[in-house]
């Protein structure tokens, strides 16, 4: 299928790409047909900067975009009772 | 017939309300006179294999033109520029097809041109390329490759840039039509390539569908695991037969 569904999310935070760091203000999220991923389709994030140029973007599988999650929630919790 | 020789390069074309974008254009090498076909991308945009499809069809006798619907958004990559046109809500359908038409000015233009043009598209250039067969004048044959949202079956799927379900355009189809479709595919799914099937059937409608068993969604794409290679082979034997067809 070719979806129109974006999620966007404002983030704050700093990526880095082919031109060193920069600052990320927005991430777009969505399932759809990748560009490059060997997939059918593919979970895509785009790191945008404050100037919605695209600074990063990555295609994932289904089964990895769903284990990062639970890593990125694992990290969060076992990282801010470790600090805070 | 197939042609070995080939030319194959980036032009420049006008498209909706003047506008001049890129687009990849292949065409037999020689004098011609050959048929022309608009290749309209996916939405993921102007990539590599869209253009393989570009040269797939010159290697079969027809000058080929794959305008970049993306191009308002650059400069840029095309991955780039389609996040950018996905990020927007996508490209409109009065621009799709005014870049169609532009495109087919183009092929129309080219002194090895026979003036006959065709449009194919694959996935969202499935559903584009139905509905420019639908609202455009002077297109010859048309190929749907399992093109999604065709039948729009919820209503809060329709927007200010896509505000009609292409179905609805029916009765002013003029062109031939062939249709590809995988019955494993949701978008479209065996039942409305059925409720399409019915309205051309009821309208009188010249149209040629294929379903096939065993294959979902964009099974041509070979770089992925939805290819299948039997039914991609039989299916581009279809395209391929039908262009010459009605093309000459």
């Amino acid at each position: 299928m070719c979806s129109y569904i974006t999620e966007k999310t404002a983030i704050f935070g700093s990526a880095k790409g082919a031109d060193g760091w920069s600052s990320v203000a927005s991430a777009h999220v969505y399932y759809d047909h990748p560009y490059h991923a060997a997939l059918d389709h593919a979970l895509s994030i785009d790191f945008l900067s404050p100037d919605s140029e695209r600074k990063i973007a990555v295609e994932l599988s289904a089964e990895s975009a769903r284990a990062l999650v639970a890593s990125i929630l694992a990290a969060l919790e076992s990282g801010q009772d470790a600090h805070g | 017939m197939s042609y070995r020789g080939m030319i194959a390069d980036i032009v420049t074309f006008k498209g909706h309300n003047g506008d001049v974008g890129e687009a990849y254009y292949a065409r037999p090498a020689g004098k011609g006179p050959f048929p022309g076909v608009v290749l309209i991308h996916h939405m993921p945009g102007w990539d590599d294999w869209c253009m393989e499809a570009t040269r797939k069809l010159a290697h079969h006798g027809i000058a080929a033109i794959a305008p970049h619907l993306y191009f308002r958004h650059g400069p840029g990559t095309p991955d780039d520029l389609a996040a950018k046109a996905r990020a927007s809500g996508g490209v409109s359908d009065d621009q799709v097809v005014g870049d169609v038409a532009g495109a087919m000015a183009f092929l129309r233009a080219q002194p090895e041109a026979n003036g006959k043009v065709g449009v194919i598209g694959f996935c969202s250039g499935g559903r584009q390329t139905f509905l420019s067969a639908c609202r455009l004048e002077g297109i010859d044959a048309a190929v749907n490759c399992w093109g999604g949202n065709v039948v729009v079956d919820d209503p809060a799927q329709l927007t200010p840039q896509r505000p009609v379900a292409p179905i609805d355009l029916s009765a002013n189809l003029k062109a031939p039509l062939l249709g590809l479709f995988g019955n494993d595919d949701k978008n479209p799914s065996p039942a409305q390539v059925d409720t399409l099937e019915e309205k051309l059937k009821s309208l009188g409608k010249t149209y040629d569908f294929h379903r096939y068993d065993g294959a979902g969604h964009g099974f041509f794409a070979a770089e992925r695991p939805g290819y299948r290679p039997e039914q991609a082979t039989d299916g581009w034997q279809k395209v391929m037969t039908f262009f010459h067809k009605h093309l000459g």
